[in-house]
């Protein structure tokens, strides 16, 4: 089961579990992102390229399944205008073994986070604006997946 | 050719979409980029500094050096911040 989508709706993490529950193995792992209020954000835009993200998202559902033999898959990314609290970004997978679960689930998140064409836009309380530049130890993260990719 | 861009690059250039026909001389990204970037002023503040743009040819990501041959979509922005 490949499960994935892009929203500007909220998501119900809880409700997405139990169909990965439901698929027989023996571990779910989720990740979920939630915007963080930090330095007085207030809004947080999501700017994506239509066509090409669902495409990469798809991708990397598809490349995590096979990589690690997973029963299922669910990644939602949100897009638009979101605010300090708002879930963000949810990963999950199925596997026979928690291994797999839990190795699917990080390396999804960290690969979204490089490979995803999405953009943040934050906006802090005091009307500051700004593009949020994208952090080395993201990449870092990203590349520790390649050790044995296959 | 569509020729895309997102976040600050789509700010800079004023506009998130252009269709336009690039002269023969123009063969790779970095050229196209060159060009682009001479066609107004917001175009010349967000396609100036190549080092900070990522690209995607046909909605796959491509290096300066790649080939704008047959492409039907270039779409142009900042490195990307998702997750």
């Amino acid at each position: 089961m490949i499960e994935v989508r892009l929203q500007p709706e909220p998501f119900d993490a809880g409700a997405e579990l139990r169909r990965l529950d439901a698929l027989g193995g023996g571990g779910v792992a989720s990740f979920t992102g939630i915007v963080r209020g930090d330095d007085g954000l207030t809004e947080l835009l999501l700017e994506h390229h239509p066509g090409m993200t669902l495409a990469m998202m798809q991708t990397l559902a598809r490349e995590a399944v096979a990589r690690w033999a997973l029963l299922g898959v669910t990644i939602i990314h949100r897009h638009g205008l979101l605010h300090p609290g708002d879930p963000i970004v949810f990963v999950a997978a199925a596997a026979k073994h928690r291994a797999a679960a839990l190795d699917a689930c990080a390396s999804l998140i960290d690969h979204l986070k490089t490979s995803a064409p999405f953009w943040k836009r934050e906006t802090f309380a005091d009307g500051r604006s700004q593009w949020v530049e994208p952090r080395a130890s993201d990449d870092a993260a990203a590349a520790r997946w390649l050790r044995d990719e296959r | 050719m569509e020729i895309l861009y997102f976040a600050w690059v789509r700010e800079r250039v004023g506009k998130g979409r252009e269709v336009l026909d690039p002269p023969e001389d123009v063969t790779d990204l970095r050229g196209l980029i060159a060009w682009l970037a001479a066609r107004s002023p917001g175009h010349a503040a967000a396609l100036g500094d190549i080092a900070r743009l990522r690209m995607a040819i046909d909605q796959q990501f491509a290096g300066l050096d790649t080939s704008i041959a047959g492409a039907r979509e270039v779409a142009i922005f900042p490195p990307v911040t998702g997750g």
